[in-house]
């Protein structure tokens, strides 16, 4: 029987996924994904509790996130084709133009 | 009547906020008249006053608002007029008004024009509180204020550079400046001490509470708060051993000196001792201190005035000596003796001064009466003024420092002091040589001048005869000494002269005039026909002493100043240096250097950013998890 703690295993999982993701790609776009990988893991997490305690707030969230993850793709692809544009890469290790 | 309060008060304010508009921009003469205007108008307010009291025979008390409430202490913005403060405000605006006339003629010449009128008026401003304050609180404000007008203006020619000791006693009007402002700090402080006693003791700072409380308190408590408010006032008045400042103060303009060093501020240590009469009366021993001292400084002052060559000088000296009499009276409890002599001293002695600033207009600020001379013949009306004022303060009849010396001597002899008598009969006559040595150096005899080539010319006609008035009062003000007397006593303890010295009276006013004459005459045989100078006298021990002002300013400097500057210097080192300066170097350096350590970690590369990002996030879990574990 699968239940809540199985879910809740795959949401951190995926999470930790995303996080590595985040922490140890180089290029931007993949940056993306894994942020991206780690808002849905946050979202199964909603709707598994959600589904749980028999509230649908939480299922309502996990849309708000998802209204919110396009948009913000939207707006950080552009951005990125603007500095793909500018820079002729996207290597995190190529743009190090905030040097302190 | 209200509104004659709120002119005589603030018409001096509006001036120096209006001049102090025009204080950076070249001179303007209109400046000059308005502020003359404006202070003419507050003359004429507190005459109207002065009027409307005699009138009443009681004082007007208005209060503005309530000021400082934090407590029990509660201090109202309040003014009152009575019998004192309105003769105060009348010399002082009077004396004021005509010294501000005088100066468009005086600083004509000066840059600094517009900002001379700006600090003038300021100061009025600031005695006029002073006196018209009815609480000591407001009396402690307008007491700095007018210090710190006298600092302004004793530093007028700022710029001047600082020269030896020996070429210039007072070094620079800068440092004269400080000089000044600090002797008043340190006697300030007793002052404030003063206060604080009483407002402990009384819970109040108004004088008709206060003075109401006095028969209630412990005679300890009487003796000190006297004590402490006269070291307040001994600063103010310059005396021994707080007097050092004065002569010093010299380096201001000369119708400061005339307004601020002779007539006004200088007084208000007397008129301290006269409005707190009550307190001095019921503290016999410190005024019978204040009459010695008063006393001691007559004659001590006169005697440095004997041998100085300076013209300024000898009138400041003259002008603490004269200041020592007012004391001398207060302190006999003869009060209104010491406000009448007060008054009458502003008007010959301010007359004095400014006939002397007449001299260093024409003199080219040359200040040493032996290179003068035979003056009499250029400036004829300087002359006249310089005669009568020095007339009045030698005391002869009938003019004003006749009526009002003669009667502080003759209080001296009644009160039994004779020992006190004596001196100030003895002071009387020295008083009367050094002030017409001076005259007379200045103004007969060979014209010395010529060597140096100087060609003297008369002052402005509009300014000698803005003088008149001064010299006027300087004539008659005597004849109104009955008046006065009933002016005042309606406030102040009347003092009578008991029978047997009224018996006396005669023969006591002739012993002093024989002094004063023999004074006169003493001069007029050794400088009348020209100056002869004997070197045997001046290279002798007595002339050395008193030239040097009895070493007293070496004494300071040796045995305060240096010693002072030495402990700062091991302070500033030792202490300042090494405990407070390295403790906060030490605190900027850590965060200097963690800052430029952790620096490193800005390289610029986004995903070096998001690893911190991890660690720091990683931190916050494990602080967060840890937390409910300590409790």
């Amino acid at each position: 029987m699968i239940g809540l703690n199985h879910y809740l295993i795959l949401s951190g999982l995926l999470f930790s996924i995303g996080l590595v993701g985040v922490l140890r790609r180089k290029n931007l776009l993949m940056l993306f994904f894994a942020t991206e990988v780690m808002l849905n893991a946050a979202n199964i997490a909603f709707a598994a509790a959600s589904h749980f305690y028999g509230d649908l707030t939480g299922q309502m969230f996990a849309f708000f996130i998802v209204a919110v993850a396009a948009s913000e793709v939207a707006v950080g692809l552009g951005l990125l084709i603007v500095l793909y544009k500018k820079q002729g890469t996207l290597d995190l290790d190529d743009l190090a133009t905030m040097k302190g | 009547m209200e509104k004659f309060v709120y002119i005589a008060l603030f018409a001096p304010l509006v001036s120096s906020l209006f001049a102090g508009l025009f204080g950076m921009t070249p001179k303007k003469m209109f400046v000059g008249v308005i502020a003359s205007l404006l202070l003419a108008s507050s003359f004429v307010a507190s005459a109207i006053l002065a009027y409307h009291v005699n009138l009443t025979g009681s004082g007007i008390h208005v209060t503005l608002m309530d000021w400082i409430g934090a407590g029990d202490l509660k201090i109202p913005f309040g003014f009152i007029v009575d019998q004192v403060s309105v003769s105060m405000m009348v010399v002082v605006t009077l004396v004021s008004t005509v010294v501000h006339i005088y100066s468009i003629g005086y600083m004509d010449h000066d840059k600094s024009f517009n900002r001379f009128f700006s600090y003038l008026s300021a100061f009025v401003f600031s005695m006029l509180v002073l006196v018209m304050s009815d609480n000591f609180a407001g009396l402690f404000i307008g007491w700095e204020g007018v210090g710190v007008c006298s600092w302004l203006l004793i530093g007028f020619w700022y710029h001047k550079p600082d020269v030896s000791p020996e070429i210039n006693p007072s070094i620079s009007p800068s440092w004269a400046a400080n000089e000044a402002f600090i002797v008043n700090r340190i006697a300030d402080l007793g002052m404030l001490i003063g206060i604080f006693i009483l407002y402990w003791n009384v819970g109040s700072l108004q004088y008709d509470v206060v003075f109401a409380e006095l028969p209630n308190l412990a005679n300890g408590v009487l003796v000190a708060a006297a004590i402490a408010l006269f070291i307040g006032a001994m600063g103010k008045s310059a005396q021994f051993p707080l007097h050092t400042w004065l002569t010093d103060a010299m380096e201001g303009p000369t119708p400061v000196s005339a307004l601020i060093h002779a007539a006004t501020m200088v007084t208000a240590g007397v008129f301290l001792v006269i409005r707190a009469h009550p307190l001095f009366m019921m503290t016999p021993e410190v005024s019978y201190f204040i009459a010695s001292l008063g006393t001691f400084v007559a004659i001590f002052a006169a005697s440095m005035a004997l041998v100085n060559r300076d013209l300024k000088r000898i009138i400041a000296y003259s002008t603490l000596s004269q200041l020592g009499y007012m004391f001398a009276a207060a302190g006999l409890g003869a009060y209104w003796i010491a406000l009448f002599h007060l008054a009458a001293h502003a008007f010959f002695k301010a007359l004095l001064f400014l006939g002397a600033g007449n001299v260093m207009h024409a003199m080219h600020d040359e200040l040493d009466i032996f290179k003068m001379g035979g003056l009499k013949k250029a400036m004829r009306w300087t002359y006249i003024y310089m005669g009568v004022a020095s007339l009045a303060l030698a005391g002869i009849p009938p003019l004003a420092g006749f009526f009002s010396k003669d009667a502080i001597i003759e209080t001296a002899f009644n009160e039994g002091t004779f020992i006190l008598w004596a001196i100030l009969v003895v002071t009387a006559g020295m008083t009367a040589f050094y002030s017409f040595r001076q005259v007379f150096l200045t103004f007969e005899g060979d014209e010395r001048y010529k060597e140096f080539g100087i060609h003297p010319h008369e002052m402005y006609k509009f300014v000698l005869i803005a003088l008149a008035p001064l010299g006027i009062l300087a004539v008659i003000a005597g004849f109104f000494q009955k008046t006065f007397q009933g002016f005042v006593t309606d406030l102040l303890p009347n003092y009578e002269m008991s029978e047997h010295t009224h018996h006396l009276a005669m023969i006591l006013g002739a012993v002093v005039l024989v002094f004063a004459v023999g004074g006169i005459a003493l001069a007029w045989i050794k400088y009348g026909k020209g100056l002869k100078r004997n070197e045997k006298v001046e290279n002798g021990f007595f002339y050395k002493l008193l030239k040097n002002q009895y070493y007293i300013p070496q004494f300071y400097a040796e045995f305060i100043s240096k010693p002072y500057a030495m402990i700062s210097e091991i302070f500033w080192k030792s202490v300042d240096m090494k405990i407070v300066d390295a403790t906060v170097d030490a605190i900027a350096k850590t965060i200097h250097t963690t800052g430029d350590s952790t620096r490193k970690m800005q390289t610029g590369n986004l995903s070096n950013y998001l690893n911190w990002m991890g660690v720091g996030v990683v931190i916050l879990l494990i602080a967060a998890a840890i937390t409910p574990m300590l409790g």
